[in-house]
C-alpha cells in the first residue's frame, strides 16, 4: 500500500506524516499520532463517537479519509483542556453526570463545542438537534443536555 | 481497510481513473467508506476530484446549479434556497449533513437519499461529465452508472409551491420511513394546475407517484379535493422493508402522510 504524506494541524500542533493511503482520519489520530479521544463505535456514521472538528465543522472522522485533511485544522476532544484545567463543556459533563461508561462522551463534547461556538446561548432544541447525530447507550440523554446547557450558562456568565 | 485514494483537478481525469474495476467515486464518504468499512470488498480503489466548479452555487433568474460536492449543510444555510432547507436538514445529523454531498445523495438507496425525492419532484436535470440528463432517467440507471455527477440543476419552485415531509421514528434525526416531496401549481381559482409528487421509501430509489399526481389535477387542496389522490397514492409503488418498518407498514401510512402533507 503506498504511503502518502499528510500536514496538518492538530488541537495546535503541527502534525506531519506518511500514512497509507485509504487510512480513515480516525484510524491516523488513534493509531499513528496516539490521539485515542475520537472512539470508534459503529464505522458507520450512526453513532457519532467519533466526532471531530475540521475547520469549524464537525465532522465523522470514521468515514473521512486522513488524506483528504491536508492543511486542515482539526480539533479533537483531547484538545480542549489549557494547562490541566477542564474546558467549561468537560467540567459540565461531569458536573451533570453526563457520562456514565464515557465512550460517546467525546463526540457529544465536539458536537455541544461546535453548537456553543456558533450559538452561544442555545435553546434546549437547538441542543438536541445539535446532538442529534450523537447515540448514547447509558444516560438517557437528559444530563447530556443539561451539561450543554450549564456549559453555555457558564460562558454567558464569564462574558458578562 | 486498504483503499487507494487518487486525486484528480478535473472531473476528466477523475472520470477516466474511474473507469478501472474496483473504483468508486469519492464525494462526502458518507456512502462509500461507510461501505468499506462495513467490508464491502468491491472497493479497491477510490478517486475524486477537487474541481471547484463541483462545490459551487448559483441561483440566478430563479435557476438554480449546485455542484454536486455541495453539502446538504451548505444548502440549508443558503437563504436562496431556503425552500429546499427542510429537505436538505432531513439528511442524518449535523455531521453528516457537513459531509453528505448532493451527487452522492442520487446514490443513496432507499431508505436513505432524502434530499434525492426533493430534486425528483423538482424534476432536476442531472449533469454528468457524459451530458445531461432527467433526474427520473438518471435514478433509473444509476446502478450501472460509471460517470461522475457534476451538478444538478432546476427551477426554484414559487414560495409556498414546494412542500417536503420526511416521516421517521427517532426525533429530531432518524432514518427514513418515507418521505415525499412535491411541486404544487396552483390556478387562479385555487385548484391544482399541476402536481408532481415524488415519493422516498417507497421502493429501492426515489419514485413518483404519478397516478396521484393525475388524480389531484384540477381538484382543491382540502380534504374532499385530496381524497382521489389518497386513493391512487399506493399504486405503482414497492416499498422497502427494513428495521424501521415493514413494506405493509409503508404503504398503509403513505396515504395518511400524503394527506397531511397536501393538506399542510
Amino acid at each position: 500500500m503506498a504511503k502518502v504524506p499528510v500536514q496538518f494541524t492538530l488541537n495546535g500542533s503541527e502534525k506531519a506524516e506518511f500514512i497509507d493511503s485509504g487510512t480513515t482520519l480516525l484510524n491516523a489520530l488513534r493509531d499513528k499520532i496516539g490521539d485515542t479521544s475520537p472512539k470508534g463505535g459503529c464505522h458507520q456514521g450512526t453513532c457519532g463517537a467519533c466526532s471531530v472538528i475540521i475547520d469549524g465543522e464537525l465532522r465523522l472522522s470514521c468515514l473521512t479519509l486522513a488524506e483528504t485533511c491536508n492543511g486542515t485544522t482539526i480539533t479533537t476532544t483531547s484538545g480542549l483542556s489549557e494547562s490541566g484545567v477542564l474546558h467549561p463543556l468537560q467540567r459540565a459533563f461531569l458536573d451533570t453526570f453526563a457520562t456514565q461508561c464515557g465512550f460517546c462522551t467525546p463526540g457529544m463534547i465536539m458536537a455541544a463545542k461546535v453548537l456553543l461556538d456558533h450559538t452561544p446561548n442555545p435553546s434546549r432544541d437547538e441542543v438536541v438537534e445539535a446532538l442529534s447525530g450523537n447515540i448514547c447507550r447509558c444516560t438517557g440523554y437528559e444530563p447530556i443536555i443539561q451539561a450543554v446547557l450549564l456549559a453555555a450558562r457558564a460562558n454567558s456568565q464569564n462574558a458578562a | 481497510m486498504a483503499l487507494a485514494l487518487q486525486t484528480f483537478p478535473t472531473v476528466k481525469d477523475a472520470n477516466s481513473a474511474l473507469k478501472a474495476a474496483g473504483t468508486r467515486y469519492l464525494g462526502g464518504g458518507t456512502l462509500v467508506i461507510r461501505a468499506a468499512n462495513e467490508g464491502d470488498v468491491s472497493v479497491s480503489s477510490l478517486v475524486r476530484s477537487t474541481d471547484p466548479a463541483l462545490s459551487a452555487i448559483a441561483v440566478a433568474g430563479g435557476k438554480v446549479r449546485i455542484g454536486a460536492s455541495v453539502t446538504m449543510a451548505a444548502i440549508a444555510r443558503l437563504p436562496d434556497l431556503g425552500a429546499l432547507a427542510k429537505a436538505a436538514r432531513a439528511v442524518g445529523g449535523p455531521a453528516i449533513r457537513n459531509m453528505a454531498t448532493v451527487g452522492g445523495n442520487l446514490f443513496a438507496p432507499a431508505p436513505y437519499g432524502d434530499f434525492a425525492v426533493a430534486l425528483l419532484a423538482l424534476d432536476a436535470t442531472i449533469s454528468t461529465d457524459d451530458g445531461e440528463l432527467p433526474i427520473e432517467t438518471f435514478l433509473a440507471k444509476r446502478d450501472g452508472s460509471r460517470v461522475i455527477v457534476t451538478s444538478v440543476s432546476f427551477t426554484l419552485p414559487k414560495a409556498d409551491g414546494f412542500r417536503f415531509l420526511k416521516v421517521s421514528r427517532v426525533k429530531p434525526k432518524g432514518v427514513s420511513m418515507l418521505s415525499i416531496a412535491a411541486v404544487l401549481e396552483r390556478a387562479a381559482d385555487g385548484t391544482v394546475s399541476s402536481a408532481r409528487i415524488a415519493l422516498g421509501c417507497m421502493a429501492d430509489r426515489p419514485i413518483r407517484a404519478r397516478a396521484a399526481e393525475k388524480a389531484i389535477e384540477g381538484k382543491t387542496l382540502d380534504r374532499d379535493g385530496i381524497a382521489p389522490a389518497l386513493a391512487a397514492a399506493t399504486e405503482g409503488i414497492a416499498p422497502i422493508t427494513d428495521p424501521i418498518a415493514s413494506a405493509w407498514y409503508r404503504a398503509e401510512v403513505l396515504p395518511v402522510h400524503l394527506g397531511r402533507l397536501l393538506l399542510t
